[in-house]
């Protein structure tokens, strides 16, 4: 036997580094509307090619084009621009709250606005999101109040978690969106749980799982594709590749394989690539797969290619670890302006009204943020009651708690 | 009154409460059509379906976080971990999870779940067959845990935890699963059918948790002890002839402090059992409320007697398990003290 030398071991690093020029000529852009719209029952083995390309409406022109085009009027799509845009202001301004230490923590969303904005209205009432720290799109999109978030990022006295949970990590049963947990991949199990409960009461609400790039090494996302493969549950899959795992690029978690979305083949699970910042092509992609889902037809994996064009959250300064103009070197562009170009194309839409409406938007996030400082910020102003830490812990209070909240004098 | 092995019972409590409450769901690793290894399950999905009663992949982090999912659905899924040697994949999603989801979520969702895990040793299990993991639930706030020792409270017990609205941790001795065991393992074990304690009610009932039941009233001192360790007590309180009152704690939490209390104030000592190792087991908890508590009616120091602090082996199996003879030592010890 020929002999193979010393082993050498192996650490994937990402194209370029801080001081380099960005460098995204690896990724492969499909043309907009190239690839096929299969039937939902389709075999997935037959749609394999799906998890290794990238399923995109908008053109360069801002033209809807191909099979997956066409789902959405011009009033649908002008509200999901300002979802979007809402939402990107929400950020800015508590971005900045955070800076003026009115809270301790916070995360944005920006450049993946379109992921959970356009999921969202993909999904029926009723049905359930167990979503990542990254999908306050889902919240926006669905109606729920900017000031009840903002109690919750300053933890103040109307908070609904009573100050007990830390900023950004918001629950809201009513608005499909479960309780977010610090710890990373947890809820993707569980969201499969949640679907198979649908399933085994006959009923027909669906689950959506969300779960990033890097979390998808975590073991409950194998937990989760071995589950839902093997109950056939409806539940949407979702996996966010951002690039970005704080500073960890895309490649660590992902290793050889080509693609997170090709994870779910193995599982047998139908899975799909989509432009995470195309609004029309993650909406499209999110109906298919919740109809699948509501049809008893099983799980779908959906992989949405983005970019975190912010810092990982208001702890993080990424020209660390990657370079300062990476973002603008994406080659998918920003999620807001490729819609904004698109509903410009249609004619429903002009610049000087996206002006007005980024006007009319920040004027509406600082009125929330007024009310929702009047009733107080991390350090001034009202707070949770201290009793509060003791209480909703267990249905009734056991004896031992009891004993605490009175040493605690309250 | 019908007399049922403690496998029996905790069969008979899942079929009582799958039967009044379509809600209930049972499965795990083996669950489903065989019943599971331990027959703990056993009939169940004939007579409920496979949509109540199911086998589940080997994944024991699936398993309990699909069954938070199902529990935040509206569900009350009454899970099972082979054994509780191998809760540890299940750690993360039970302590940051199922038992925080009411607390951080301000009761938006809720965790209604039990899991099932049989424990302890005495078996011959070896590392991975023997543990008593108790203390490693116990720290965490937000779970209930429940041991029990008799096929009577197995079933009362259970069904209260399926009933309970948050998380529970149901240990389930397997030493005990056909009959009482003092830790003569050199003597024939007798099976429930001849224990009072192996009398089983039929049809709904529960034993409440957060209660414990003294198994012997006595006046010298208080054994703190459950599981197989109940009966490991009393086989030393009859071989050593002392006068002890056995506590068997049931529930360890929520704790039932004031039956400990007021024994200890009683009797002015107290020795604490249990198979689990020593240091920073759920008797140091124990020694230390009774210490805070009876610190003016004490007359000894409070004694421990507990698993060493070595992994569970195989060939010393009962130079490791806590039987009568240290126990009974204990005993005289303290009395001597």
């Amino acid at each position: 036997m020929a002999d193979a030398g010393m082993l050498r071991f192996h650490v994937p690093e990402p194209e370029v580094r801080p001081g380099g020029t960005p460098d995204f000529s690896n990724v492969q852009i499909p043309k907009a509307g190239s690839v096929p719209r299969p039937d939902i029952d389709v075999d997935p083995r037959t749609i394999r090619d799906h998890a290794f390309s990238i399923i995109r409406v908008l053109n360069r022109n801002g033209e809807a084009v191909g099979p997956w085009a066409g789902l959405l009027s011009s009033d649908e799509l002008l509200a999901g621009l300002r979802h979007m845009m809402t939402l990107r202001t929400f950020d800015a301004r508590m971005q900045m709250a955070q800076r003026q230490g009115k809270t301790s923590f916070y995360m944005q969303h920006l450049g993946e606005e379109a992921v959970a904005c356009a999921f969202r209205k993909a999904l029926e009432p009723g049905d359930m999101n167990f979503p990542t720290y990254r999908q306050a799109g889902l919240l926006i999109a669905d109606g729920y109040p900017m000031v009840t978030m903002m109690n919750q990022i300053y933890s103040n006295e109307a908070d609904p978690l009573k100050g007990r949970q830390l900023p950004v990590m918001y629950s809201s049963k009513e608005h499909g969106f479960f309780s977010i947990s610090g710890n990373l991949a947890t809820q993707y199990i569980q969201a499969v749980g949640w679907a198979m409960a649908s399933a085994i009461s006959n009923d027909s609400k669906i689950a959506a799982a969300w779960i990033g790039d890097g979390s998808t090494a975590e073991s409950d996302f194998h937990s989760a594709l071995v589950f839902a493969s093997t109950y056939k549950a409806p539940v949407v899959l979702n996996v966010v590749n951002n690039q970005w795992a704080i500073s960890t690029f895309q490649g660590i978690a992902r290793g050889g394989s080509g693609t997170f979305a090709a994870r779910g083949l193995g599982f047998g699970i139908p899975s799909l690539r989509v432009d995470g910042n195309d609004y029309l092509a993650v909406h499209a992609v999110a109906k298919w797969a919740a109809e699948r889902a509501r049809n008893n037809l099983g799980p779908t994996l959906v992989e949405y290619v983005t970019y975190r064009a912010g810092a990982h959250s208001s702890s993080d300064d990424p020209s660390a670890y990657r370079p300062k103009t990476e973002s603008d070197a994406w080659p998918l562009g920003d999620p807001i302006v490729r819609l904004k170009n698109h509903l410009i194309q249609l004619g429903v839409w002009s610049d000087e009204r996206h002006a007005q409406a980024e006007a009319e938007i920040l004027d509406t996030v600082i009125a929330a943020q007024k009310e929702a400082e009047s009733h107080g910020t991390l350090h001034a102003g009202g707070k949770p009651s201290t009793r509060d830490m003791f209480e909703g812990l267990y249905a009734e209070m056991p004896p031992h708690l009891r004993r605490q909240r009175q040493q605690a004098g309250v | 009154m019908p007399r049922r092995t403690m496998i029996e019972a905790i069969r008979d409590a899942m079929d009582v409460s799958m039967g009044r409450d379509s809600k209930v769901v049972v499965f795990g690793e083996d669950v489903g059509f065989f019943g599971g290894v331990f027959r703990c399950t056993q009939g169940l999905q004939a007579k409920y379906g496979k949509s109540r009663c199911f086998d589940a992949p080997i994944n024991e982090s699936g398993i309990v976080g699909s069954a938070i999912g199902m529990a935040a659905y509206g569900l009350k899924p009454c899970v099972e971990i082979q054994f509780a040697d191998y809760m540890f994949p299940a750690y993360d999603q039970l302590t940051q999870e199922a038992a925080r989801l009411r607390y951080r979520s301000n009761g938006d969702f809720t965790c209604p779940i039990v899991v099932r895990m049989p424990t302890g040793g005495g078996i011959f299990g070896g590392q991975t067959h023997s543990q008593s993991p108790e203390a490693l639930f116990t720290h965490v706030s937000g779970l209930k845990t429940v041991v029990p020792s008799n096929p009577h409270d197995a079933k009362g017990l259970l069904i209260a935890a399926i009933e309970d609205p948050d998380p529970v941790i149901f240990l389930e001795p397997k030493r005990l699963y056909n009959g009482p065991f003092d830790g003569h393992h050199d003597r024939p074990v007798t099976p429930w059918s001849k224990h009072e304690l192996g009398e089983v009610a039929d049809g709904h009932y529960t034993v409440p948790l957060g209660k414990a039941a003294i198994r012997r009233a006595g006046s010298a001192l208080t054994v703190l002890a459950y599981g197989t360790m109940v009966y490991v007590a009393q086989a030393a309180v009859e071989e050593t002839g002392i006068d002890a009152e056995i506590i068997d704690l049931r529930t360890l939490l929520p704790l039932d402090l004031d039956t400990i209390v007021a024994s200890v104030r009683k009797t002015g000592r107290c020795v604490i059992v249990h198979e689990a190792t020593l240091t920073s087991g759920f008797g140091a908890e124990l020694s230390a409320l009774v210490q805070e508590n009876c610190f003016y009616h004490l007359e000894a120091p409070v004694a421990r007697v507990a698993g060493w602090d070595t992994p569970y082996p195989h060939a010393q199996e009962w130079d490791y398990f806590p039987g009568p003879a240290r126990v009974g030592r204990a005993l005289i010890e303290t009395m001597e003290a």
